[in-house]
């Protein structure tokens, strides 16, 4: 028996070994440091170096393209994208957690720990072919989160979604693994490039059992994406969780859950696309009409984002839908830009916030206008953006996600998608206009304002601007990522 | 807003197109009147919904024009060449005429017009009725007709009628009204009945009466705008029953109002006659029927024009307050002063704007009536291409 020794190639997983190490490493200084001393702004600034130094890595990746530890591990464009969003997202989270985590007292040393765990689960899940590293990655970023909703001590709201999200997840998780465990039945194969070649082959017959996995398979990403009738946890969880972490949810957690389903049903699946592209027509329509309408009504902000960010897959699910393999750079660019809008919303929601005092209802933004015209300006940016206002990132991922179906010839997807964000449009104005036409309704207390917080806004304005006007660049970066499925 | 008329390539005319309702949704959102919220709101949503569906056609002619000629453009110079099958001229008409016809507003679309203008300051009412009114038929002269003529000339009667019927809706409705500032909106929901018939009458004068009207009743409907808000800011009202008798205090403003409301009735002489006149003159050229039920718009015009003229200046002063209203400043003359002299340049000696248009408007034509030819009948573009060729 001849034992192969694989090559060691630890040279590409440089960014995910310091990210491993940075949140061992909080973890331990939690452990021994914890107790006696303040160690929250250590561990934050450790988990930013850790974080940019991993971003500077991976962005020195790109155009490589190799497979590693017998193709357990890839390195491609696509996984470099992903990971990178991965990583400005923690690095924007964390420094939106600095002075958070301070104000609502919570566990320090571990949160940042956590997030880091977080963000590894999510890099390993993008950057493999193969279904038991997807599978690791994404439980490695679930179990982390599943705690992290939890940490707001004391606040039975956050307890509750912390259990929530476990239980609905652990059970979305099952439906994951069964489905990999069906397909895997049928071919008797768990690389999803090799399945592709198999199924394409002549000794493959379709057989439902291979049907019935590719089914859960959709349904525990549906899950994880938060698309309807797989979003009922979402607003209860949104809304319960520490604000940071709700950000982190909605962006990071979105993007990396969308980065798998991208890779496995664009590569595994893509000769059935008539299988499932129905399905995933349904799927939209609903996720997107759902969302908004239920956006429509909400009051609290939190809630209302938590709906929005629901539309917003469905937006995303209709390239999905499509199929196109070329077209699929739009879903990267949505969801780059969709990252930098929703950070932004957030960080506007956190820095209104007080202890014990969310101020999330829509009346606590009466007025915003008069007493911090800055931020009122840049929230207001954000949610043009959301609503799809050129000139802004929004309105570009929309027109790229639009012309992909139209260029498919699914007219009422797109029609279906136009409305649905001309119904969006009223809720995000509905914030607009509580912050310049009312009159303040009661009295908020002064923000705490840090230049952490500021040069996250101010990141996330200069995105948003910056990938409206001149998509070019970004666009031929999402293309270059999606060449993968081309071969 | 400049940028969309300038744009010649269908993406920047659309961003261009939905810039313009951000700045439009504060200046009625935070300077408005009471009912401020709920204007605005109506005015964003209303546009918006009828230019997404055009982003849609913009990217389905765009798809459509690459299936033809292998080309990605946007560019329209590029894009009027394109020769589309009559069903899906249809659908993009339909999502192109929706998307102005809100922004006309055409009758059914205008319900969001009284409110906004109502609510707006003067400035914004000015701009609203002055500029952006006429996105909406420019859009149409520019794009959804030259894109898709057969559309076009199939949806004539359809347009025609939906015009007629806001001709005389629109006058009815000023009739009615109680608030000056609405008078005045709907008395621009009936004007722009006018415009939309004269370019859908696809002659000459009915289309180079329709761009004058465009320029007219930015003038005189403006005009109007402007001195209601100069009496607002005198007395904080605009209902028509708290005046009365005004030009015995007001003989200035009385003039000016009275010069402006005569151009908005189309008088001869000043410059809305010239081009309801040309409109009507088209209108019966290409149908009888329709010139008919458009020359009744011109009589409930000067009624309601007339009537309210008399129940705001003349009669007896039967408000105290309304016996110390100064009259017009210095600077307010020169404003109107500006006006009036474009009411009767217009009217008296229209020539010089028709010079300008008289050439591309008749290009215009020509080259609309050659491709619909061509679309009806394959035959057709053969021969116009020999003739090309030629």
């Amino acid at each position: 028996m001849v034992f192969i020794i694989p090559e060691l190639a630890f040279g590409w997983i440089i960014p995910e070994i310091i990210i491993a190490i940075c949140a061992v490493f909080l973890l331990l200084l939690a452990a021994f440091f914890g107790k006696k001393q303040d160690i929250g702004k250590l561990s934050g600034v450790i988990s930013l170096i850790g974080a940019g130094l991993a971003l500077a890595f991976t962005c020195s990746m790109w155009d490589a393209n190799t497979n590693i530890f017998n193709s357990l591990y890839t390195i491609d464009n696509f996984g470099t994208f992903f990971k990178a969003t991965a990583l400005i997202v923690s690095l924007l989270v964390t420094l939106l957690s600095l002075r958070y985590v301070e104000r609502e007292d919570m566990i320090k040393g571990e949160y940042y720990s956590l997030l880091l765990f977080s963000v590894l689960g999510m890099m390993i899940m993008v950057s493999s072919n193969h279904f038991i590293t997807i599978f690791i990655g994404l439980e490695l970023m679930s179990i982390s989160i599943y705690v992290l909703c939890g940490l707001l001590a004391g606040n039975p709201r956050s307890a509750e979604a912390s259990l929530k999200y476990f239980l609905l997840g652990a059970f979305s998780t099952a439906f994951l693994l069964y489905g990999m465990a069906l397909v895997y039945g049928t071919t008797g194969l768990l690389d999803i490039r090799e399945i592709a070649g198999y199924v394409l082959s002549g000794a493959f017959h379709l057989s439902p059992m291979f049907m019935v996995g590719l089914a859960l398979l959709i349904v525990g990403f549906g899950f994880k994406t938060a698309s309807v009738p797989f979003h009922m946890w979402t607003p209860d969880v949104y809304e319960g969780a520490p604000t940071s972490i709700t950000a982190f949810m909605a962006t990071g957690v979105k993007a990396a859950a969308f980065g798998a389903f991208l890779r496995v049903f664009y590569t595994a699946f893509a000769p059935f696309l008539e299988g499932w592209s129905g399905i995933l027509w349904l799927i939209a329509v609903l996720t997107m009409t759902l969302g908004n309408i239920t956006a429509l009504v909400q009051d609290n902000i939190k809630r209302m984002l938590a709906y929005s960010s629901i539309a917003h897959a469905g937006y995303i699910l209709i390239a999905f839908t499509i199929g196109d393999k070329t077209f699929s750079s739009s879903i990267l660019y949505y969801v780059l830009a969709y990252t930098f809008m929703n950070i932004g919303a957030f960080a506007v929601v956190i820095l209104l916030g007080q202890k014990d005092a969310e101020n999330t209802g829509i009346e606590s933004y009466a007025g915003l206008a008069g007493r911090h015209p800055a931020i009122a300006l840049s929230m207001t940016i954000f949610l043009l953006s959301l609503a799809g206002v050129p000139p802004l990132a929004g309105f570009m991922g929309k027109f790229y996600v639009l012309s992909a179906a139209i260029k498919a010839k699914y007219y009422w997807l797109a029609v279906i998608g136009v409305l649905n964000s001309a119904v969006a449009a009223y809720y995000y104005l509905r914030v607009i206009m509580h912050m310049y036409f009312r009159e303040p309704t009661e009295e908020l207390g002064r923000p705490e304002f840090s230049p952490a917080y500021a040069a996250v806004i101010i990141v996330c304005v200069w995105a948003l601007l910056h990938m409206g006007i001149f998509p070019r660049d970004f666009l031929l970066i999402a293309q270059k990522s999606v060449s993968i499925f081309m071969q | 807003m400049i940028g969309a008329l300038c744009a010649l390539d269908l993406v920047l005319f659309y961003i261009f197109w939905e810039l313009m309702l951000v700045p439009m949704y504060f200046l009625i959102g935070v300077w408005g009147g009471p009912r401020r919220i709920y204007a605005a709101i109506k005015f964003f949503l209303f546009t918006m919904v009828g230019s997404v569906l055009m982003l849609l056609a913009i990217l389905a002619l765009y798809f459509h024009y690459n299936g033809e000629t292998g080309i990605y453009t946007f560019n329209i110079l590029e894009l009027y060449k394109a020769n589309i099958p009559l069903v899906k001229q249809y659908w993009l008409f339909a999502a192109f005429a929706l998307s102005f016809a809100i922004k006309v507003p055409m009758f059914p679309f205008h319900t969001w017009l009284p409110d906004a203008h109502t609510e707006a300051p003067t400035a914004g009412s000015v701009i609203l009725a002055g500029v952006l009114l006429k996105m909406g038929t420019y859009g149409f002269i520019r794009f959804a007709i030259p894109l898709f003529p057969a559309a076009a000339f199939a949806a004539v009667p359809i347009i025609s009628w939906l015009a007629i019927v806001g001709i005389i809706y629109g006058a009815i409705m000023c009739i009615m009204q109680t608030d000056l500032k609405r008078l005045v909106a709907y008395s621009s929901v009936s004007h722009l009945g006018y415009v939309m018939l004269g370019i859908f009458a696809f002659n000459m004068q009915g289309l180079e009466g329709g761009i004058y009207q465009m320029l007219n009743h930015g003038i005189s409907t403006g005009g109007l705008f402007l001195i209601v808000g100069m009496i607002y800011e005198r007395r904080h009202t605009r209902m028509i029953a708290d005046f009365g008798g005004l030009s015995k205090v007001m003989p200035r403003l009385a003039a000016f109002f009275m010069i402006v409301t005569l151009s908005s009735i189309a008088l001869p002489g000043t410059n809305g006659f010239v081009g309801e006149f040309l409109i009507l003159l088209g209108a019966f050229r290409s149908n009888m029927l329709y010139g008919v039920l458009a020359a009744t718009g011109v009589i409930l015009g000067a009624v309601y024009m007339l009537w309210m003229f008399q129940r705001v200046m003349f009669g007896q002063i039967t408000k105290e307050e309304n016996r110390k209203l100064l009259d017009l400043t210095k600077r307010e003359t020169a404003i109107l002063c500006a006006i009036v002299f474009f009411v009767f340049l217009m009217g008296m000696y229209p020539k010089p704007f028709f010079k300008k248009m008289d050439a591309s408007a008749e290009n215009y034509l020509h080259c609309l009536q050659m491709k619909n030819f061509s679309s009806y009948s394959p035959g057709g573009s053969m021969q116009i291409k020999q003739a090309e060729a030629k």
